[in-house]
Parts: structure tokens; C-alpha cells; sequence
């Protein structure tokens, strides 16, 4: 039998943590020393991040470490563009250092990347839970009209932006949300429909709440598992889709560096000066490869538990 | 089964009028006007407003589109090819007299061998001066040659290490084979494309650099070998993840334990029991993919100068050849849908449960 005061002490705060110690950088540094408890059980998921923070640090210091202006062409260096001591990775087509530009252009790909994923989530979210929750004709409406997005050529809808909308991070954005919201939504509605009949679920309509706060705060948390996962291969998936609207002529308007652009440019020169494409070739693999190493292990790890 | 057919149908019906409606609105929304587009950059003019009359580009959108439609469905004649209708037009008339009767050779007209009116019609290219029918087939043919070639090659390659790995799930091997599928399906085409030319062409010398699919460049295998390995590489990793994480979940099944038990031959067991239910989730997958695989292959393309219906997709996107382009999404479209519609028949043929009920 459990009397009350046995069971006093077995919902405290362990000692220590946030109440006792007010400072936020202990905390913090707490918060990652457990993420990468638990990062080290999953050796792919490590390299995955390793690499992953290796392209967000070189993005951050971009404005401080890179050695030169990614726009500013070196009139010295035109016609001998392979790598010495100025320029590290050499220099591109017109003279522009390539490793200032690689640096730059992983800004650009770190921050249009997560805010296409992000508002790619926030789309899918809404239709998904919406259609999973209601049902009935609602579920039906949203379900055809996924249908036809996701049967819809994701070229196609590149090539429609190409004509009538031209280059723009903001387009970008858009493509992807366009493209990705419907199976995210998809996800999210199954995931929904099966917490539904959760008894915690009742529960919370027993009490009165709200739909959305159903929805936000007792359903969404649980599915956070899947979430991260596909949101890690979606990252990857987004930053290739980026590169190819680059390769394609729909990347960031000239002169600023974009990886896919870099690419197109340099594939042409790639006989005479192969690391002109292949410096930037590189780095959006790298990058590719980091993520989906990271939602590799990230699975591995939700599996184990 | 008949219900599902026909709303299958339906579903690409409504697929193809909602893109071909936001390709006509986008080359609309466009900064140049149509006319324009379709005459390029040098023309006069005159020769604009000529076009315009000719074309009736004055009109609402709306209407354009339906007529558009029209001439597709084969209900009326196209408006290029009409001698009548140039000739009763009185608009046509007053800009030929302000052109001077010189000027009257002008007017675009073309000759199309199959008729003028006809279904499937898609008019004529206005880059290419010529109808678009005698183009876009054979482009669509070397497209099939080159991607049916690597999916011979990707899926038999896929499925069989995705078996190797899914038999020994956690194992050296899996984990080995698990990371290089990642790596595979992690590099896109275009930096894979880079990579292999760089290997082949820069450094080894040892094949040509394009792939024009003329033989003064070279034997026209050699011409198929990077493309085809370019896009093996980005499908075969995926594939095999896709095959190995199935083939796991099969592995954990009851009845493959029993079969174990019951003293069934290891390979039996994984060729009969194991694998036929494995291949139901990536068959759907592999098909919906194809979706995926389409922007790949007009990247493949473009880096390698193929000549292929990708690549005039996007050349046709990038002049503004408003009727190649129209064409294209068309059948883009009925290609995206029709392979969703086979995998979907395949899955029921797969899956007792479902083809039950």
C-alpha cells in the first residue's frame, strides 16, 4: 500500500536540475551533454552531426573567417584559377575565390533549407491533423487535393515557377512547401488517427479542452518520434531539391553564391578546371550525406527504445 | 475495382487540366507577352500585332485556354494551320494591309502531315518551326531508351542487396552495405554527374564527354555508360534502403520463425516465404517514385547534353515555347499518374488483403 507520505518523495525534481540552479548556461550545457549521450550510442548518427556542424560553423563564420568577398573577382588570378596561397580552393570562372564562396553559399543553403522544411511542416501539420481529427468530408476534401499535388510532377511545378516567378530564395520556399506539405500532411493524419482512440486523448475532451489544444498539446508531442526522423531526411532531400533548382537556372539571382549555380557553372569548364564543379559538388554532398546519416541513427536509436 | 479505375482516371483527368491551366497562367503571368515569346527577340513590331490578331492572343486567358483544349481534344483546327480562318479574319486583313502586300509570308502558318484536326493536336513549336508531334516522340523515345536502361540495372541491384542486408539485419555486412546506400542515395545527380565525368573524361580519358548521341563523338554505347551509371547511383541506394528496411520487418514475422523451425532450408525460406511479401511496400514505393526520378533524369540530361525529352522540357520552359511546353507537362503528367495507377494495381495483385476486399 502506498501511503502519502511514501510516495512524497517520488515526484520531486531530482536535486540539481533547473530549480536549485538557476543558470541558463549550465543548463544548456547540460541539455547537450545529453544529446550527445545520446548521440554516442549511434555511431552514424555522430558522424552525421559531425558533419552536419562542421558545415553550420563554417556558415556562421562565413562573415568572419572567409578570406575574401564571395563576389569580388581577382583580376590576378583569372586564367590560372587552381588552388595556391591566396586562394585556398582556387578561384572560380571569373576569378572569385572558392572557398569564400563555398562559405557563403552554405549560409544560403542552412538558412533557405530548414525555413523551407519548417514551413513545408507547418502546411503539412495543419492539413494532416485537421483531416485526421475531423474525418468525415473534411478528411476527404484534403485527402483529393494531396492526391493531386503528390501526383503532380515536382518538375512541373519547378518549370512553372522557371517561366512565371523567376529565381528567389522565396520561391524556393514555396516549391518545397508546395511539394512536401501533402506527405508530410499524410503522415501526420495517420499518426493522428491512431492516437485518437488513446485513452489520454478522451481524457482531454472529457475535460473540455479545445480541438487545437488536443491537437498541439497532447496528440502532436507524441508523434515527435517519425517527426524528427523524416524531418532529418527531408532536410536532405530540400537541400539536393535547392541544388538542383541552382543546377537548373532557379537558384539565387547572380552574382551571390548558391551551390547548384556554382555547379552549372563550373560543369562547363569541368574538362580544363575540374574543381571549379567539383568543390561545390562536394559540399552539397557532404551535406546531404551528414543529414541522412544523422536520420539514419536518429531511427536507429527510436528503434532501440 | 471498377470504382477504383474510374476514379483513377478522374484523379489524372483532374491532374492534367490543373496543370496544363497553371502552365498556360504561368507563361501568361510571364514578363514578355506570348506573341512575343513565340517570334523571340528580333521580331518587328508589327510582326507581333500580327501574330496577335492571328492568334486572337487578345482575349481573355480563359478563353484562350479553352480553345486551346479544343485543338488538343481534336474539336477544332488548330488556328496555325487554317488557311479559312486567316483569310475571313478581318483583323488579319487590316494588319495585311498595313503591312504592305509584301509582308503577307509573314504570317506564321505551318503544315502539319497528320491533318489539322485531330486528338492530341499539340499545335507547333514556335522555337523549332515545326509541329510539335514531330519532335517531342522521339525526344520521349531516347528518354525511354536511357532511363529504362537504368532501371534494368537500379531495381534487380537494389532489391538484391536491400535482401542482403534486411536477411542480417544489424550485422557487419548490414551495417557496411547500410552506410554505402546512404552515401549512394545521399550524392544528387548533378554532383554525381560531376564527380564521374571528372573520373572518366578529366583523368582516365576514357570516354567522351557528352552524350549528344552522335557517333562522330564516339561508339554510342560508350555515350549511354555515365549518364546510365549517374542515375543508377542515386536510385540504387534508395532502393536498397527501402527493400532492406522491409525485408527486416518480414524477417521479425511469426511465420518466418515457424518456417525456420519447421527445419525449412535457410535459402527456402527467405526465396519463397520472406521475399515475396518483402517486395509488396518498395514495388508501390519504387513506382511512386518515378515522380522523383523524372527531375533526375532531366538533370542527367542537361549535364550531358542528351538529347531527350528532359532536356527539351526545360529548354522549351526556357524560350517560352509556350506548345512544346504545354505538351511536355501533359505528358509528364500522364506518365506521373499512370506509373501511380500501375503501382496501385500491382500492390492489390501483391496483397491478398487488399485484392479480397
Amino acid at each position: 500500500m502506498l501511503d502519502r507520505e511514501s510516495t512524497m518523495g517520488m515526484f520531486d525534481m531530482p536535486s540539481g536540475y533547473p530549480p536549485d540552479d538557476p543558470s541558463a548556461l549550465r543548463r544548456t550545457l547540460h541539455g547537450l551533454r545529453h544529446a550527445a549521450s545520446v548521440l554516442s550510442e549511434s555511431k552514424i548518427a555522430l558522424a552525421g552531426a559531425v558533419i552536419v556542424m562542421f558545415w553550420i560553423l563554417a556558415a556562421l563564420l562565413a562573415p568572419l573567417a572567409a578570406p575574401f568577398d564571395p563576389n569580388e573577382i581577382d583580376y590576378d588570378a583569372l586564367g590560372q584559377h587552381l588552388p595556391d596561397q591566396n586562394h585556398w580552393l582556387g578561384t572560380d570562372k571569373l576569378g572569385r575565390d572558392l572557398l569564400s564562396r563555398i562559405m557563403w553559399g552554405a549560409r544560403v543553403v542552412l538558412t533557405v533549407a530548414p525555413l523551407a522544411v519548417l514551413s513545408a511542416y507547418l502546411a503539412g501539420i495543419a492539413l494532416g491533423a485537421v483531416a485526421g481529427y475531423y474525418g468525415g468530408w473534411v478528411d476527404l476534401v484534403i485527402s483529393r487535393i494531396s492526391d493531386i499535388i503528390l501526383s503532380f510532377p515536382v518538375l512541373v511545378l519547378y518549370i512553372i515557377m522557371m517561366v512565371a516567378l523567376g529565381p528567389s530564395a522565396l520561391n524556393i520556399v514555396f516549391a518545397v512547401t508546395i511539394s512536401s506539405s501533402p506527405s508530410i500532411g499524410r503522415i501526420i493524419r495517420g499518426l493522428i488517427l491512431e492516437l485518437k482512440t488513446q485513452e489520454y486523448r478522451m481524457a482531454a475532451q472529457m475535460r473540455g479542452e479545445s480541438s487545437l489544444y488536443i491537437i498541439l498539446v497532447e496528440l502532436l508531442p507524441n508523434a515527435r518520434g517519425p517527426l524528427i526522423t523524416d524531418a532529418c531526411l527531408r532536410m536532405g532531400w530540400v537541400i539536393i531539391s535547392i541544388g538542383v533548382l541552382g543546377f537548373l537556372g532557379l537558384g539565387l539571382p547572380p552574382p551571390d553564391p548558391d551551390w547548384g549555380s556554382m555547379i552549372k557553372d563550373g560543369s562547363q569548364v569541368m574538362i580544363t578546371w575540374p574543381h571549379i564543379a567539383l568543390v561545390p559538388a562536394v559540399a552539397i554532398s557532404s551535406l546531404v550525406v551528414g543529414f541522412n546519416l544523422f536520420a539514419d541513427g536518429i531511427r536507429e536509436i527510436l528503434q532501440r527504445d | 475495382m471498377t470504382a477504383f479505375v474510374l476514379r483513377r482516371l478522374l484523379l489524372m483527368v483532374v491532374t492534367m487540366v490543373v496543370s496544363s491551366f497553371l502552365v498556360f497562367m504561368a507563361v501568361e503571368f510571364s514578363p514578355t507577352s506570348v506573341a512575343r515569346k513565340m517570334l523571340g527577340q528580333w521580331a518587328t513590331e508589327d510582326q507581333v500585332e500580327l501574330l496577335t490578331r492571328q492568334l486572337n492572343l487578345d482575349d481573355p486567358v480563359i478563353v484562350r485556354y479553352g480553345r486551346w483544349v479544343k485543338v488538343v481534344l481534336g474539336f477544332s483546327i488548330d488556328p496555325l494551320a487554317d488557311p479559312q480562318l486567316l483569310a475571313a479574319e478581318e483583323s488579319i486583313d487590316s494588319a495585311k494591309v498595313k503591312l504592305g502586300p509584301k509582308q503577307e509570308d509573314r504570317l506564321v502558318r505551318f503544315e502539319d502531315h497528320r491533318g489539322h484536326q485531330y486528338f492530341g493536336n499539340f499545335s507547333y513549336s514556335h522555337f523549332y518551326k515545326v509541329a510539335v508531334n514531330d519532335i517531342i516522340w522521339d525526344r520521349l523515345a531516347n528518354t525511354a531508351k536511357l532511363a529504362g536502361i537504368a532501371f534494368a540495372i537500379f531495381v534487380p541491384l537494389g532489391v538484391l542487396f536491400g535482401v542482403i542486408m534486411g536477411v542480417r539485419e544489424g550485422s557487419k555486412i548490414d551495417r557496411t552495405l547500410s552506410f554505402f546506400s546512404i552515401l549512394f542515395s545521399s550524392i544528387p545527380e548533378f554532383a554525381s554527374a560531376v564527380f564521374i565525368i571528372i573520373l572518366f573524361v578529366a583523368w582516365l580519358g576514357l570516354l567522351p564527354g557528352t552524350s549528344t548521341l552522335n557517333p562522330a563523338m564516339g561508339p554510342v554505347y560508350q555515350q549511354f555508360i555515365m549518364p546510365v551509371l549517374v542515375l543508377v547511383i542515386y536510385s540504387f541506394g534508395y532502393i536498397a534502403r527501402m527493400m532492406r528496411t522491409s525485408m527486416a520487418e518480414v524477417m521479425r514475422e511469426p511465420y518466418v520463425r515457424t518456417a525456420v523451425l519447421k527445419g525449412v532450408p535457410r535459402q527456402r525460406v527467405i526465396y519463397q516465404h520472406a521475399l515475396r511479401n518483402a517486395m509488396i511496400a518498395p514495388f508501390t514505393v519504387i513506382l511512386l517514385s518515378f515522380n522523383f526520378l523524372i527531375t533526375g533524369v532531366v538533370v542527367t540530361e542537361v549535364i550531358f547534353g542528351y538529347p531527350g525529352f528532359g532536356r527539351l522540357f526545360l529548354e522549351a520552359a526556357l524560350f517560352g515555347d509556350v506548345a512544346v511546353l504545354e505538351a511536355a507537362t501533359m505528358i509528364t503528367v500522364f506518365i506521373a499518374v499512370m506509373t501511380q495507377f500501375i503501382g496501385d494495381l500491382g500492390y492489390m495483385a501483391l496483397n491478398p488483403r487488399v485484392r479480397v476486399s
